[in-house]
């Protein structure tokens, strides 16, 4: 097959070389069918399934409420096993305690209390994915629970701090402003072809 | 590729040995580059060579230095017999083609873990299916088709059901793509810790998907004017989600329920998963259960304490979702052995933000390029591959591709790249130029650093 260049403005290129592309760009152009196969469903029905959180805010967190203390313990019966005494890291993962200005050194320690920008995702995340044999087991006043003792492990909150859909989302974690917008390409590489040493 | 073990040196062209003293010397007498001129007569000697060994063997003139051939076993009897019904696999001879784990980073569970594409057995552009590198957060689950269901909801007029039969009612769409995670080669930015290029590479993959574009079923339930986000999750144990902004989901994403000719791979999504084409590869959510649409991102673990790159500073590059215009040789590449002589060297190129313009090889450690063939098809987001013939003269030799990508934009360095992000901990989006070395006596080793 011939291939044909054609260079666009802006830099863009559409290479075009029979069949095989031009049933590709058809594709893409392609419009609704216009045919309707879905089921109307209403929200209630769906909320089994509506488990997110929207962490910056804490929009879509139950009620329910925990303390560090009932946290502790429903850490030391479902997570420790895997995660090791006091969240310092267990058999199948690491510490979840610590880091907090490591970001700036040479050895970043990812925990919830260093990494998390917004302390809701603790929920969010407990709730769909932990324990990993059992994801969705644990009840709201659990998972609040658990958020709130690692929360206190990671110096973040108080060791009387109860956590429920109002007092998670107040918490300032450390790396609230340590994201930044995708920039690239961040990179201007000229294309040397001889002496380029 | 190399000539039998015994033989003298020689090249493969076309399934023949030829010796050496056929194919014309490089006209570079300088190094082991080869000028255009004598790459295009190794091109073209493909057919003109075989050409002549035939005429030589019909006219009589001939000389061996080959042993009398056996009748193989294989022409003496009876093949194996069509059964009744099977689902074909690889001939045993090629059992060492498998998907591996990492052997760099021991995890200590295997649900959240990855296995890796052996992208230097790869020809053409198309994964098998069996082959496709897998990355998953809490294993592959086992789902019923006929329970799936797919709900999307939230800033929508109506929230839908689906069936996964009333998905595959409606037309379908099929295209090409690469897929590849963001960690595909985080192993290996300031030292060489991989031997194959399975294992600084795999985690890279090429397929025909079919599905249907999302935009039709958002245009059935409707959004409302103040849409701007969707969140996507899948229906496995770790019911990961991502949030993707709307624009790209309206541009090319597809639902998709099939890859290569059959329905998904169970370890690819089966019935249903997102396909989200150019983009890191686990933003194309497996197992889809649910779309939510929203007005802004939900930041999930899964987009803040993991997929995000750490940058100078101490900051923290999110939601970086383009794989960027990337190449790598695969033959010769880590682990392969090869004798001096004629070599094509092959590798592919791709890139998230459009179609690969050229690829550039050299030989000499950077200090020289020259473009090599670029073979089609050459499509939009999807796996390219390309080819440069190389006469190896058997002294120490550092190979390296760059390609360069339909916006201009040429691969960089792992030098240039440290210049602007920080190199430290386990690192994304390791889209740098991947030299091998190879020995004198032939061996190729990653020689990232």
């Amino acid at each position: 097959m011939q291939s044909l260049k054609l260079v666009l403005g802006a830099g863009a290129t559409l290479v075009v070389f029979g069949c095989a592309t031009q049933q590709y760009q058809a594709a893409q152009s392609m419009p609704s069918p216009g045919v309707k196969f879905g089921k109307p469903i209403s929200e209630a029905d769906i909320a089994p399934w509506n488990i997110d959180v929207r962490t910056s805010d804490g929009k879509g967190l139950p009620a329910g409420r925990g303390s560090v203390a009932e946290g502790k313990l429903v850490y030391d019966a479902k997570c420790q096993s895997c995660h090791g005494a006091d969240a310092k890291g267990g058999p199948v993962y690491g510490s979840m305690v610590g880091g907090i200005g490591s970001f700036t050194t040479n050895t970043r320690v990812l925990t919830p209390g260093s990494m998390y920008p917004y302390a809701p995702i603790l929920f969010d995340y407990i709730r769909r994915a932990m324990p990993m044999d059992r994801p969705q087991s644990l009840s709201a006043n659990e998972i609040y629970a658990v958020s709130a003792y690692l929360l206190n492990l990671n110096g973040l909150v108080p060791a009387n701090a109860v956590m429920d859909q109002a007092s998670l989302p107040q918490v300032q974690m450390p790396n609230r402003n340590g994201f930044i917008v995708d920039d690239r390409p961040d990179t201007r590489v000229v294309r040397c072809m001889t002496n380029c040493k | 590729m190399p000539a039998k073990k015994g033989a003298s040196p020689g090249i493969v062209v076309d399934k023949l040995r030829v010796p050496a003293s056929m194919v014309a010397p490089s006209t570079d007498g300088q190094d082991d580059r080869l000028t255009n001129a004598s790459r295009r007569n190794f091109l073209r000697r493909g057919g003109t060579i075989a050409g002549s060994a035939i005429a030589a063997g019909a006219t009589g003139i001939s000389m061996s230095q080959a042993e009398p051939l056996a009748v193989p076993p294989s022409n003496l009897g009876y093949g194996r017999p069509i059964p009744e019904s099977e689902y074909g696999v690889p001939s045993k001879y090629e059992s060492d083609v498998r998907r591996r784990r990492t052997d760099v980073l021991k995890n200590r569970q295997n649900f959240s873990d990855w296995s890796m594409t052996p992208l230097q057995h790869q020809h053409g552009i198309v994964t098998p299916n069996g082959l496709i590198y897998e990355r998953h957060h809490n294993g592959t689950p086992d789902i019923d088709p006929k329970t799936h269901k797919l709900v999307i909801h939230g800033m929508v007029k109506q929230p839908l059901e689906f069936t996964m039969d009333d998905l595959m009612r409606y037309p379908s769409v099929s295209r090409f793509y690469f897929m590849e995670c963001s960690g595909n080669g985080l192993t290996d930015w300031l030292k060489a810790a991989s031997t194959t290029v399975q294992q600084t590479h795999g985690l890279l993959s090429c397929a025909q998907w079919t599905g249907i574009p999302v935009s039709w079923l958002l245009d059935e339930a409707g959004l409302t004017s103040d849409a701007k986000w969707l969140l996507f999750e899948g229906a496995d144990g770790a019911g990961h989600v991502r949030s993707l902004p709307l624009k790209k989901v309206l541009d090319d994403c597809l639902l998709a329920y099939a890859q290569n000719g059959e329905m998904l791979r169970p370890e690819q999504g089966y019935p249903l998963r997102l396909f989200v084409p150019g983009w890191e590869g686990n933003v194309s959510v497996k197992w889809l259960r649910r779309i939510k649409v929203g007005d802004q991102p939900w930041h999930a673990r899964s987009e803040t304490a993991r997929y995000t790159d750490p940058m100078p500073e101490g900051k923290w590059r999110q939601f970086s979702f383009e794989m960027e215009c990337k190449s790598v040789i695969t033959r010769p590449s880590g682990g392969m052995s090869i004798k001096p002589g004629m070599h094509e060297i092959q590798g592919f190129a791709w890139s998230g933000n459009g179609t690969i313009r050229a690829v550039d090889v050299t030989t000499d450690g950077g200090n020289t390029w020259q473009e090599a063939r670029l073979e089609e098809p050459v499509l939009n987001k999807c796996l390219t591959r390309f080819r440069f013939p190389w006469d190896w003269k058997g002294s120490p030799a550092n190979i390296a591709s760059r390609a360069v990508d339909s916006t201009g934009y040429v691969q960089p360095t792992v030098q240039d790249l440290t210049k602007v992000r920080a190199i430290v901990g386990f690192v994304q989006h390791h889209n740098g130029v991947f030299p091998w070395s190879v020995s004198a006596s032939g061996e190729v080793k990653n020689a990232i650093a």
